[in-house]
């Protein structure tokens, strides 16, 4: 490893990086702007200047920027030589030149890279009287706002949103001092990955719109280390409460899941947390079908009252922790407890599962997701159904240009270098899927095929690898791409409810037979996959089980689960109106909670503790952000004390969640990892818990004092290592316990490179998570068998369509997130839309048997031959099943819903009308 | 002996001197203009709330007996959805008015502020804002800042250009 020397401090450096870097992994203040760690380097900003001297009889060496200068053997560098430190305080002066009076009414204030970087380089005074330059703001939808006067011209936000992440409606224009960073004309931003913006704008001129609505400085957050629970990725979060209220979520680093962005849904869907439809008391149904709010020990002796010596069946959750789901199995015995899948949706999990455990290859992490130098799409549209996948996808495209890099001797953080070395070339991905998908862009080959279709294509490319000679020349190609690559990558996933496409990607995968292989797939939710293992013995009962036997039950336990949107009506109304007793725990109102007789009022996510599996198998701990609000409960709690009041054998002895989790552990081999997800009750950082709060949270003699003036105690966490107080340390604890990231001088995100134990590598705790499921030797054992469906005459195949925005059950009860989903829709192709004479936002009638749901026209480029998409997970399309065969009808009843408006069209329009309440349609 | 005699004539003087004791409340003694006393918030000369909830008071406060929340105008504009202090931790230190970006917090010569109730020594926003300007008269932070306002396009701030045409080449 190099030596170089810095202000005449010897430092060991990594052979490759640039100074910048190992200034920074030094504990270096050298101040930054458009570097950042996951983009690279583009000397854009001239803000890390240092000063290189040629040998040591050089004295006054030369300016050069750290981010662009490659370290070598000896090399001798000044941060604090007068001309460097001038340099750097001009560049801040010149850059503040036309930064306008805002920090007091800016939602970067507080946790301001340029704040921070204006402070360290110690300019204060402005020298400049003449006029600042100014900009009007563009609306980008109602997730980003747009302050553009604040902009420092880095461009981190274009070479994130273009570079990075795909997008292709944010860039920028104009030249010189009249820079613009902005869409070409007033909209929503296209990306899914747009709230990311907010976080690598190092000002204020992208902030998050929904967080200013409620706003609160970063020092007034409480935070603690929690998991998205949008989707199975397991995304690492931060969220920030105030006030009782969830206000904003975070992005929380973890190098070997979502590193430093997060996607759309994760950022803004964690709105419905504050929303009118969550329950803050239990209630127990009146004869007229409305609840009466009881006390919680009232519901338990209730619930204990309906149980004792009965019969009692229980479902469970794949939106809920694993704890609650292991105590809840407990409580009622394996026969009588339903995992809550739908009975379709426990069979592909139940499989990809199975597979999971047997198959050769690697169930990829996203960073080695983003290693992958060739990539198989088996059904899936990734940006959709695991959204952060395929953000790492996009990256993995760029092998082919890291590869051409080395060869030139480029290091790869020489970005604008290496983009415009590879011009457009990628590395392969072929994506095989029914309609478009959000990756078509960067793919390099696009087939459409029906479900059925998927399966054999993948089943030829299997067949291909082994050696059999294929009349498929897309298969043969893609099986070269394959097997070509030294990193190939086969992604597939159960959102297109199909066996076949997860069996046939399993069998590439195992084609393949390299050590090197990565198989991953798509799982519908949070703790899809834990449930999934915590079922995986077949002694569970299924939903249709259970409503065979709903009669004979007495009462019902059902967790966190609306199992509307798991089963046909018929189904459920039979599992819970044939006078069974249904006892729901559920955190807001749903259709299968007015159907209950008793409910609990469950805590969120924000207000409890748990285990969640990712799809990729890595069990991660999530912690209370805030104690719950009135008489909520986490639902391992409403259970435990549950399973205590009933005198249950093995579950009345355990006390507290650290017991819980021994208990879950020892219950099967599978989980014997849950004890290591994060450190017990018990740890200590020098003598302290973890605070939840910045040593600068303020208003705490006055925050509660408009109800008493008499202080009330902190809450006590008891359950975890972590506390709800400012007292404390923040510093170099496990990587599951980092609440916020703040370090001395670094109030910005960026103050992160404070807590990784090198730039862009682990956390100084470790990488958080513990991967339940590993690869064996034996090779899964695939059924090749792929089923042909037969069309009739103007029968359509219906393809379930995800969506991030919509389709996900909580997320869609936030605002802005239900506004981005839209209205339901029902996807064709052009030559169809052509024949049935509609066009976009026309209506069209889908009849699936009995059902008929009108459904809005979206048409799409690409559509497989007899398939029409629709948006799965709406409340529009509720009743209809993937893979049945539909007819299709204009709908002469359609109203088309009015031109979208913008904010500016809103405002001119309410003028002329005169300001009355007009809505937009 | 000396020492003790002369202790006794130095008291005795005292006889003699004007007393310096106040008859408070009948007389009121002189507080400048400065001294730190109830805390209020101002009004900007035009008669809106100087107040952007920009947090910074509460950050300062070395008891922490500030809290609020920000809320939105309909043109964008930031102020207090509610300002609370809490006058029976207060120890009227001004961080809070030096912290202050606006001049909207403002510490006045006035510290009669006794209760019977210390429930009464909580005070909103209702209670401490005045109709008036304060120590500052001409001060209106909406003015300065590069946000636009009802009353004010973007560009028309103090040391503004007009907004830039991106799509000119001639500008």
């Amino acid at each position: 490893m190099p030596m170089i020397y810095v202000d005449g401090q010897e430092i060991v450096v990594k052979q490759g990086e640039n100074i910048l870097e190992a200034c920074l992994n030094a504990g270096l203040d050298l101040p930054y702007f458009c570097w950042h760690p996951a983009m690279g380097s583009i000397g854009s900003c001239r803000q890390c200047a240092l000063v290189q001297y040629q040998n040591e009889e050089d004295t006054r060496g030369r300016i050069v920027m750290g981010c662009m200068t490659p370290v070598s053997e000896g090399a001798r560098f000044s941060l604090k030589a007068e001309n460097a430190t001038q340099f750097r305080k001009a560049v801040v002066e010149s850059l503040m030149l036309n930064h306008p009076h805002d920090c007091p009414v800016c939602a970067e204030g507080g946790e301001c890279h340029l704040q921070d970087m204006t402070v360290m380089v110690g300019h204060r005074d402005r020298r400049y009287t003449g006029k600042k330059n100014t900009y009007r703001n563009q609306y980008l939808g109602p997730l980003i706002e747009h302050e553009m006067n604040r902009c420092i011209a880095c461009y981190r936000c274009e070479r994130y949103y273009r570079d990075y992440a795909g997008g292709k409606d944010l860039g920028a224009q104009a030249s010189h001092d009249h820079l613009y960073f902005g869409r070409h004309e007033e909209g929503v931003l296209e990306s899914e990955f747009s709230g990311n913006l907010v976080e690598v704008c190092p000002t204020g001129v992208f902030t998050d719109k929904p967080f200013l609505k409620q706003y609160s400085r970063k020092w007034d957050l409480q935070s603690a280390p929690s998991i998205c629970q949008g989707c199975a990725v397991g995304c690492n979060i931060a969220p920030g409460e105030r006030y009782g209220k969830v206000k904003r979520v975070h992005n929380r680093y973890n190098d070997e899941v979502n590193g430093y962005f997060l996607c759309d849904r994760g950022r803004f869907g964690s709105g419905y947390l504050n929303s009118d439809l969550r329950l803050d008391y239990a209630g127990i149904k009146n004869p007229d079908g409305s609840f009466f709010a009881v006390h919680q020990q009232q519901a338990l002796d209730t619930a204990v009252e309906w149980m004792a010596g009965k019969k009692v069946a229980a479902i469970g959750s794949p939106r809920a922790s694993l704890e609650a789901n292991y105590l809840l199995r407990e409580v009622v015995g394996s026969k009588n407890f339903a995992p809550g899948f739908s009975d379709q949706e426990a069979d592909l999990i139940g499989s990809i599962v199975n597979i999971l455990q047997t198959t050769k290859s690697i169930n990829p992490s996203i960073k080695q997701i983003e290693t992958a130098d060739a990539v198989l799409i088996l059904g899936e549209d990734v940006t959709n159904t695991a959204p952060r996948v395929a953000l790492a996808l996009r990256q993995s495209v760029r092998n082919k240009a890291f590869e051409l890099a080395e060869q030139m001797g480029l290091p790869p953080w020489q970005d604008a270098a290496i983009r415009n070395l590879a011009q457009d070339q990628r590395s392969p991905m072929t994506v095989v899927s029914a309609m478009d998908t959000r990756l078509d862009d960067v793919a390099s080959t696009c087939v459409s095929l029906a479900p059925d279709d998927i399966a054999a294509f993948g089943h030829a490319v299997a067949a291909a690898l082994a050696g059999e000679t294929t009349d498929n020349t897309e298969a043969d190609a893609a099986a070269q791409m394959l097997k070509a690559a030294k990193n190939p990558l086969i992604v597939s996933g159960s959102s297109m409810a199909h066996q076949g496409i997860i069996n046939s990607a399993a069998a590439v995968a195992d084609a393949l037979n390299q050590a090197t292989t990565m198989l991953s797939f798509c799982v519908p939710e949070c703790n899809s996959l834990g449930l999934a293992l915590m079922v995986a013995d077949g002694s569970s009962s299924s939903l249709k089980a259970l409503a065979k036997r709903a009669a004979k039950l007495d009462a019902l336990i059902v967790l966190e689960n609306d199992l509307y949107r798991r089963g046909d009506k018929e189904l459920i109304d039979q599992l819970l109106a044939s006078g069974t007793k249904v006892i729901t725990l559920d955190m807001y109102e749903n259709d299968t909670l007015d159907q209950s007789d008793l409910v609990m009022a469950a805590a969120s996510y924000a207000e409890s503790q748990g285990t969640l599996v990712s799809s990729e198998g890595r069990a991660q701990r999530f912690y209370p952000v805030h104690s719950p609000a009135a008489e909520r409960l986490p639902s391992w709690q409403w259970l435990l004390r549950l399973a205590k009041i009933t005198g249950h054998k093995k579950l009345a002895k355990l006390e507290n969640f650290d017991q819980i989790v021994v208990a879950c552990a020892k219950s099967s081999p599978l989980f014997a990892g849950l004890v290591d997800v994060a450190p017990l009750n018990n740890f200590r950082d020098r003598g302290s818990k973890i605070p939840r709060q910045t040593h600068r949270y303020s208003g705490r003699t006055a925050m509660n004092s408009d109800v008493s003036v008499h202080e009330p105690q902190q809450p006590k966490d008891h359950e975890s290592p972590l506390s709800y107080s400012m007292e404390g340390l923040n510093r170099d604890q496990p990587a599951s316990l980092i609440p916020f990231v703040w370090a001395p001088g670094w109030n910005s995100n960026q103050s992160l490179q404070k807590f990784q134990s090198e730039v862009d590598g682990p956390l100084k705790g470790g990488s958080s998570g513990v991967r339940l499921i590993s690869s064996s030797q034996t090779g899964a054992e695939i059924s090749p068998q792929v089923g042909k469906i037969i069309l009739k005459p103007h029968q359509w195949h219906l393809v379930p369509m995800e969506q991030i925005h919509g389709s996900d059950e909580l997320s869609s009860h936030t605002d802005e997130i239900a506004e981005l989903a839209g209205r339901g829709f029902v996807a064709i192709g052009r030559k169809v839309a052509e024949k049935l004479a509609v066009t976009e936002g026309d209506g069209l009638l889908v009849k699936q048997g009995e059902i008929e749901c009108s459904l809005e026209v979206r048409i799409l480029s690409r559509v497989a031959k007899n398939c029409i998409g629709y948006s799965a997970g709406y409340s529009e399309t509720q009743g209809l099943t993937a893979g049945s065969l539909v007819g299709l009808e204009v709908d002469k009843a359609w109203r088309r819903s009015g031109p979208e408006m913008i904010a500016s069209d809103k405002a001119a329009f309410e003028q002329v009308i005169g300001g009355g309440g007009a809505s937009n349609v | 002996m000396l020492s003790e005699l002369r202790t006794m004539w130095e008291v005795l003087k005292h006889t003699f001197t004007k007393a310096e004791t106040v008859q408070y409340p009948e007389e009121m003694p002189y507080l400048s203009p400065r001294y730190r006393g109830r805390i209020v918030l101002t009004r900007d000369p035009d008669g809106e709330e100087r107040c952007v909830a920009c947090n910074l008071c509460a950050a300062v406060c070395p008891v922490d007996c500030i809290a609020l929340q920000k809320d939105t105008r309909e043109d964008g504009t930031w102020y207090p959805e509610f300002f609370r202090i809490n006058f029976s931790r207060c120890i009227m230190c001004g961080m809070c008015e030096e912290a202050c970006p606006t001049y909207a917090i403002q510490l006045t010569p006035d510290f009669e502020m006794c209760e019977y109730d210390r429930q009464n020594m909580v005070y909103e926003k209702e209670h401490l804002l005045i109709n008036g300007v304060g120590k500052y008269p001409d001060y209106n932070f909406y003015r300065v800042s590069g946000m636009k306002t009802a009353t004010k396009d973007k560009g028309e701030a103090l040391n503004e250009a007009r907004p830039i045409d991106t799509k000119s080449l001639l500008s």
